[in-house]
This record gives structure tokens, sequence and C-alpha cells, in this order.
């Protein structure tokens, strides 16, 4: 009976180890590849033994890869900006106040949130060359409103409704008008909500690749993952892999970084966007 | 705001008062104004940039548009939709689609609720381990279709090397390369890439079931495997339902996957992948808009079934 259990223990710790290789392991292995300098990247050796940085260096000097991050983070910045500012009013008159076609709204508004991006794409070119935005951060800016803002008013809502009635009878009777409830009583509550949700919404237009990929030309207008994508080698079946790792290496540490801060916000953020709809 | 200001301290009194039914109306009708004001900016461009180009999309697939020159266009009905329907690259594209999202979503539910289970145990360090579910999720898809990309290389890549040397190949493959390979490699990184989000939403909804029940059931010395189908599976049912469709509904409108890793191989090409192809590689905007606006309403049509599960506890806790 006792070793069965230690048996059974040492089982589960190694179903816990696998788990954990098989999450971690190609990262690791795209860190190590990074660090490798020439030929030694030829090598399978799961530890470098000779770490060398010139994959980073060489990452921005073959590419204007500096200004992608800037458009990068330029882009998702303001996309989240602006999603929470109009979400924020929006999800207050969906989640606080009764009115008919309350529902209907928050259909329309989940189902563009499931809309594929592919089926938009012909009429988004055309207004975006229409507006001159072609090539431009700002087109890039307002297609992405498409999927941070259903995303960021889906979960605010969520979020609003969970908010004490009380508070907001109390102000009522005080005088205060909806906009006044809003940025005094509801906005300083709402503070751990609108990091959770502007975290997802900054990272998926961070990660952001079709319209990123069809509504950019040149190298110096491109975001990060359409960088990526298209570093080429001298050939095509020299792809310079060990820049690609590094590139990938550099966009990814910030990111975990704050995935890693925010942690148990985030595991709740995604339950609250993706399960209670 | 200054009348809406006024309207609110006038009823006060009656407020204290209690029963007041003009106040009601008045408040209501206030709050209801107040209501669409607040939300007509979203709406505005929520319409821009989704209504608009949907409408778009869907109009220039009954034309001949092409990119070159989108305003000279003529309509031609539904011959694009003739062409699609006899094009066996178009259904090629379609049958990736749908084998690429059942495939990958039946691993990915099975493989999440076993890592769900192992996390909901208790152990030290559980934290950290959730922590660890949430790297390939943060990871940007393009970034591990490249990561990938090189651990599936032909002759360097750690991935023949890590399978000759466990003897499960006996050469190296061309994983990607190899037309009967590269699907599930693809699926192999999609499974890596969204097994974790698949894992946290069991994972919160295991850890919302009632210990007391699984107390009973160990008291009563019952077979853990049958606490988990009899107990455990029809709790959870609901939560797991929508995860599924989710990553259904994810899965139907794939496109960076395939594009960085095998660009536009018919062997893995998905709709999407298809229509962008068409759209801007061939410069064809009818035709693509065509496959785009019939990949819509599969999605649509599963939007549906989302919106009617999840009704479960759509509209639960609006005051």
């Amino acid at each position: 009976m006792r070793s069965r259990k230690i048996i059974g223990r040492v089982m589960f710790y190694v179903l816990v180890a696998f788990i954990v290789i098989y999450t971690v392991f190609p990262f690791y292995w795209a860190i190590v590849s990074s660090l490798k300098a020439g030929s030694g990247l030829f090598q399978v050796e799961f530890w470098p033994a000779n770490p060398a940085w010139d994959n980073y260096v060489g990452v921005f000097q073959g590419q204007p890869f500096g200004r992608n991050i800037l458009n990068s983070v330029i882009v998702a910045v303001s996309v989240v900006v602006l999603s929470l500012f109009l979400a924020v009013t929006a999800s207050y008159s969906l989640g606080r106040i009764r009115f008919r076609g309350r529902t209907t709204l928050l259909l329309v508004v989940l189902s563009v949130s499931m809309f594929p991006q592919v089926a938009v794409l012909s009429g988004m070119f055309e207004l975006i060359r229409w507006l001159g935005l072609y090539n431009n951060l700002l087109g890039l800016i307002l297609s992405y409103m498409i999927f941070t803002l259903p995303f960021t008013v889906w979960v605010l809502t969520t979020f609003m409704r969970e908010l004490p009635k009380e508070l907001e009878e109390a102000a009522i009777v005080d005088g205060a008008s909806p906009w006044v409830v809003i940025t005094r009583v509801f906005l300083p509550l709402m503070g751990p909500a609108l990091v959770t949700t502007g975290l997802l919404a900054f990272i998926a237009a961070w990660n952001e690749f079709l319209f990123a990929l069809s509504f950019t030309l040149s190298n110096e207008m491109r975001t990060v993952p359409v960088a990526i994508a298209l570093i080429t080698g001298t050939s095509q079946f020299e792809l310079p892999w060990g820049n690609i790792m590094a590139a990938s290496v550099i966009v990814t540490v910030p990111l975990l970084v704050l995935v890693m801060i925010f942690q148990r916000k985030i595991v709740s953020g995604l339950t609250a966007g993706a399960v209670k709809g | 705001m200054t009348t809406v200001y006024d309207a609110g301290r006038a009823t006060t009194p009656a407020a204290r008062g209690g029963a007041a039914p003009f106040r009601g109306s008045l408040l209501t009708r206030q709050r209801r104004r107040a209501a669409w004001l607040f939300l007509a900016p979203m709406i505005v461009v929520l319409s821009l940039v989704a209504g608009w180009p949907l409408l778009r999309t869907i109009y220039f697939s009954f034309t001949d548009a092409t990119l070159y020159d989108l305003e000279y266009h003529e309509f031609i009905g539904l011959l694009n939709f003739y062409y699609l329907a006899i094009d066996p690259h178009w259904w090629r594209a379609v049958w990736n689609t749908v084998f690429f999202a059942v495939v990958s979503v039946s691993i990915e539910t099975v493989l999440g609720m076993v890592i769900a289970l192992t996390l909901n145990a208790h152990m030290p360090g559980r934290g950290l381990l959730r922590a660890a579910m949430l790297i390939p999720w943060a990871i940007p898809t393009v970034v591990s279709a490249q990561m990938w990309g090189w651990m599936y290389h032909d002759l360097y890549g750690v991935i023949n090397e890590i399978f000759l040397f466990l003897g499960l190949i006996d050469q190296p493959r061309a994983w990607i390369a190899d037309p009967d390979l590269s699907m599930y490699a693809v699926i192999a990184v999609d499974v890596w890439k969204t097994t974790p989000f698949m894992t946290l939403l069991i994972l919160a909804a295991l850890q919302l079931l009632p210990g007391e029940v699984y107390e009973a059931a160990r008291v009563d010395g019952i077979n853990p495997v049958k606490v988990f189908f009899k107990v455990t599976l029809p709790l959870i049912k609901p939560a797991l339902m929508v995860a599924i469709i989710f990553r259904t509904l994810d899965a139907l409108r794939i496109f960076d996957l395939m594009y960085v890793l095998t660009g536009n191989s018919r062997a893995t090409a998905s709709m999407s992948v298809y229509a962008r192809q068409q759209l801007v590689d061939f410069q064809d905007v009818g035709y693509g808009s065509a496959a785009s606006t019939f990949l819509f309403l599969i999605i649509a049509a599963f939007t549906v079934i989302y919106i009617t599960v999840g009704k479960v506890n759509f509209d639960q806790g609006s005051k």
C-alpha cells in the first residue's frame, strides 16, 4: 500500500515535469539558438558553450527592427487607450442601465468579436485606402479596433455588473449625473479591471498579423510580427535562423515579464472574456 | 449636463419619501438617454470598422473588382461563388480548415483536461506551474511559428534529433516540406500554443467545484476514474462546451500559423489563407471576397451556437 502510494507520487511528478518541459522547451530552444553564432547554430547542443550576442546585434543591422518595435508599441498603446476610453462609457450603459435593445446590442458586440478577420479584409482595405491611411500606422490603429473594442466592452460590462448597486444609488441621490457616476464613482474602482483588459487587448494588438501584413507596404511601417515573418536571408534556402530566434526572443521577453507580473489578473480576465460569454 | 444634474437634485426629496412613480420614470428616462449617448461613440466606431467593411466585402463578392482598381467593377451575380464551388483548391482549403479545427481542438480538449486535473491537485509550486502555462499563450503566433519552423528544420532541427535519439524515426524527416506531414506539424504547433488556454479555462471551472462531493466519494471508496466521469465531467460540462466552441471558432479562422510556417502551400492552406491569397497576391477582390463571405457564413453559424450555449449565464448578474 505504502509503496503504491510512493509510485503514484513519483508518476505524478514525472507527469508534472513532462508538462513543464513540453510548455517551456520551445522557448528555451529559441533562446539557446539565438545565442549561437555562425556554424554553431547547426549543431544540436542543449546548452550554448560560448554564448554570443551577434544575432541580437545583427537583427537591428539587417532591417529597421528598432523602428518595427516602435511601430508595434505606438499601434498597440493607441489601440488600447482608444478601446478602453470607448469601452468604459459603453460598458456602463450595457452593464448598469436597463433599456430596450440592450441584449441585442450585447449580442452584436459578442458577434463582432467572433468575426474572421479575413471576412472584412477587402472592405477594410477599401476604407483604409479611401481614408488615405494605407501604409500608415493610423490605418492599423483603426482596423485593430475591430477585435479590441468588442473584447474590452464585453469584459468591462461583466465587471460593471458586479459593482455594488448601493454606490451608484447613493451618488444619484446626491444628484450625480451618469457621467459623474462613471468618472468619480466607478472609474476609481475599475483600476484593476482596466489594467487586465488593457493588457489583454495590448497582447492581442501586439500579436496581430493579418491586417499588419496587408495594410503596410514598406519595411519602416511594419510591425514586429510582420517583420519577424519576413526576415529573409541571402537565398530562400539560407534563412538566418539565428537572427529570427533573436528577434523572437526580443519581442517575447517584455510580453512574458508583463504576463508573469499580472499572472493572476490575466487568468481571471481570460475566464471573464471567454467563459462568462 | 446641467439639466441632468438639476433633474436629479429636484427629485431627491421624493426619493427619500419612498414610493414616487414620477421620480422613477424621469430618472429612468434620463438614464436611458444617457445610455444611448454613452454608447454612441462605441457604436459609431464598431459600425465603421466592422459593419461597413463586412457589407462591402459581401458586396464585392458579387462583383469582378480587382485590387488594382476597386472603383471600376461590375456586378456579376453569383459567378464568383460558382467558380468557388468548382475549384478543387478551395475545397482542399475547406477540408484543411475543418480537419485542422476538429483534430487540434480535440487534442487540446483532452490534453487541457489532463493538465488541468494535474494542476488542480494540491502540490507545492502550483502557482509557478500556472504561470509557466501562460508562456506559450503569450508568445505571438508568428513567433511560435518561426520557433517551431526552426525546430522542424529537416537538417538542423532539434525535433529530428530528439526523435532519432528516442528511436521514433530512423531518418530525419522534412516535417514542413512533406505534404503528408505538414498538416500534422501545423496542428502540433497549434496544440502547443493553445492548450494552455484550454487548461486555464478548465482549471477555472474545476476550482469552483464543491469539495464535499469529492470528500463523500472518497469516504465511500469510489474509483477516481468513475468519480471523474460521473461527477467532475457533468459539473464542468457547460464551461467545457463554451471553451470548445470558443477554440473551434478561433481554429476555423486560423491564418498566421499556416502562412508563416508553410506559406501558401496547398497541403495546409486554410480558408483564410486561400481567401487572402486570392485577394492580395492574385488581386482578385471579387473572388477572394466570395471566399471570405463563405467563411463568414460558417463562423456566423458557429457564433449562433456559441451564443445559444453561452446563454446559460449570458444575462446573469445584471442589475
